[in-house]
């Protein structure tokens, strides 16, 4: 089994997809980085001076303000007055939400690649692992050695696995670096808020608790990781169904667009949350925004991942054993 | 002496759909021959040989490499074959050399001591550690081979294997095959829909058409008596009367006459011309083309 993985690992670092990715995370980064220095001069200028709660309290008072617009969408509204109350916490309690440093930085792009950029870069990985074998027609002579089929793609499977890590650690390792200069390297112990429960009354800061931020963080990518697998598996079961990577990446990439879409306006529609697409936006659990539909939560969306990823497994094996090879 | 026998097919059947493709096959290899596989495009050739690798499950019937039932014990069968389906591709985004390690590292106890002696064994040494895109065809044919000794298989299961060669290619290809089957005791299936090639390089055929094997028998034996001679005289109603008067014969339409080929009677009929003062222009042996063949053995059958 060794050998094999090291087959595969051998073909993907050949295929040079590896520091592609890592090419593209650290364009990003750095891009994401300029902007939030950007925004953080810009907001220093406006309110002539760099004291957090000054900019804090403007926050609380536009929100406020955009709250009385008598236009806005009832569940717009909602969310915006629950992330109030915690803007109110904040400052009540004198905690920095945005302590700047490299850790935070992390902590909000972990926050904002996980239901599209990460998944993204997973399924350029994912999609043509078995796909691209038969397009290329070595699917044939894989399948003609003396080893059963599905040791073959269980093979392929660790190495989607140990791929998809290893795309979360560079994620992490490059933003912590790149962000690092600019903003400083510390603020690991920085506290955060966590444990907002959403209800239909409100937000419930009856469980609310400091953490450090490091352990935030490590919790975040434990749930970074887990959508990336999930994701990972999604594409490799089209990449065993359809022969062709470029439409397996399409169908995956209009499901992954579909649930950034569908998570904006799908409050109506109960069922929907059964998708696996409206459920990966785990880290918001973390933060306390609104579900997208009422009902959901932290465990809800885990279930719901996990028994996509096991689907998806069971029909990946099942079909790549089974099918005749033309 | 009877030889051992080495892949034995027994009533292979494949229906996809409702449909049957391949209709109850049934041979044997030897060790030791090149046994050619012949049929037009579309008679069942590549499915028959993909259930042989274990790319296809027979709808019925069984594969037997050196006694071990494909079905059943995959990885003992698999370890005594070794193929080419199609065209050998492989990563052309790897080396030559990457090639073999990957297909190596599927099998037990292969290291580098056998991927050097196969490198050297088609002859590519030098190029070995070019990436596979930079390969010409007929080189990516004998790394394709070179994959497929690796294993040191009894069975190899060659697919159309001088497709897309120039002649020089398709002659070195033929002397290899040949070579593997008299020196080191293979036994080799040999797919192709050209009865010049298989006539060239096999000892046995199976003729295929439909999803049935129409006969097995030895290249002599098969095209024995289906030679023809095709004549060109001058002047041409005397020569054809003549030649008439010896044997059957058949006016073509380009002004040319076909009989029988026959290695006593041919020059006989020969000399008779020129004595009567017939000039022969041109004396042609000619091979029966598949599709006449096919047209003899099937009694008028055409090929789909």
């Amino acid at each position: 089994m060794n050998k094999l993985i090291q087959n595969e690992m051998m073909k993907l670092i050949a295929k040079k997809r590896l520091i592609v990715i890592a090419l593209i995370i650290g364009v990003l980064v750095t891009l994401f980085t300029y902007a939030q220095y950007k925004q953080v001069q810009t907001q220093r200028e406006k309110l002539g001076t760099s004291d957090w709660r000054t900019i804090l309290q403007q926050q609380i008072i536009d929100t406020t303000n955009r709250l009385s617009s008598s236009r806005m969408q009832d569940e717009w509204k909602k969310q915006l007055q629950i992330s109030l109350k915690q803007q109110q916490y904040y400052l009540d309690h004198d905690i920095n939400p945005a302590e700047p440093g490299a850790p935070t930085f992390m902590r909000i792009f972990l926050e904002n690649s996980i239901d599209l950029f990460l998944p993204l870069m997973v399924m350029v990985i994912a999609s043509d692992l078995v796909s691209s074998e038969h397009s290329l027609g070595s699917i044939k002579l894989l399948l003609t050695r003396p080893i059963k089929r599905w040791k073959v793609l269980l093979s392929k499977y660790i190495t989607l696995c140990l791929a998809v890590s290893l795309v979360v650690a560079i994620t992490g390792i490059l933003s912590y670096l790149i962000s690092g200069i600019v903003f400083g390297f510390k603020g690991w112990g920085a506290p955060i808020l966590t444990g907002f429960n959403v209800t239909e009354t409100g937000l419930n800061t009856s469980e609310v608790k400091l953490l450090s931020l490091w352990k935030f963080l490590l919790m975040d990518f434990g749930l970074v990781w887990f959508v990336s697998i999930v994701v990972g598996t999604l594409s490799f079961m089209l990449s065993v169904l359809i022969r062709s990577t470029a439409a397996g990446m399409g169908v995956m990439l209009a499901a992954l667009i579909s649930g950034a879409i569908l998570t904006n306006m799908v409050s109506s529609w109960e069922t929907a949350k059964y998708l696996f697409m409206v459920n990966l936006r785990l880290t918001d659990y973390m933060k306390g925004t609104a579900p997208p539909i009422e009902g959901m939560n932290l465990s809800f969306s885990i279930m719901i991942l996990f028994v996509w990823w096991a689907a998806a497994l069971f029909v990946s094996f099942f079909v790549f054993t089974k099918k005749d090879v033309y | 002496m009877e030889k051992n026998i080495t892949l034995s097919v027994k009533d292979l059947k494949k229906e996809i759909g409702k449909r049957e493709i391949i209709k109850g096959l049934t041979f044997d290899l030897r060790e030791g021959e090149v046994f050619g596989f012949l049929g037009p495009n579309g008679a069942g050739k590549t499915t028959t040989i993909r259930m042989l690798v274990g790319l296809i499950k027979p709808t019925s019937g069984s594969v037997r490499i050196c006694g071990f039932n494909l079905e059943d014990h995959f990885q003992d069968a698999m370890k005594n074959l070794g193929c080419i389906v199609e065209n050998p591709e492989l990563y052309p985004y790897l080396s030559g050399y990457n090639n073999l390690l990957h297909f190596a590292r599927m099998l037990e106890g292969i290291g580098e001591k056998r991927i050097k002696e196969v490198t050297e064994l088609v002859g590519l040494t030098e190029r070995i550690h070019d990436k596979v895109k930079t390969y010409s065809l007929g080189m990516r044919q004998r790394l394709g081979i070179a994959q497929a000794l690796l294993g040191e298989p009894k069975v190899l299961i060659l697919d159309e294997p001088t497709n897309g060669l120039d002649p020089a290619g398709i002659r070195e290809m033929r002397q290899f095959i040949r070579y593997l089957a008299e020196k080191e005791g293979l036994s080799v299936l040999v797919s192709s829909h050209l009865l010049s090639e298989i006539q060239l390089l096999c000892d046995r055929v199976a003729i295929i058409s439909r999803g049935t094997i129409i006969r097995v028998d030895t290249v002599e034996h098969l095209l024995a008596n289906r030679e023809r001679v095709v004549w060109r005289i001058s002047p041409f109603e005397k020569g054809k009367q003549l030649l008439s008067s010896l044997t059957p014969i058949e006016v073509k339409e380009d002004g040319t006459i076909l009989t029988e080929f026959n290695e006593q009677k041919t020059p006989e009929w020969n000399r008779q011309l020129v004595e009567a003062g017939v000039s022969v222009t041109e004396i042609n042996r000619k091979m029966p083309v598949l599709e006449e063949l096919f047209l003899e053995l099937t009694g008028g059958d055409t090929i789909e």
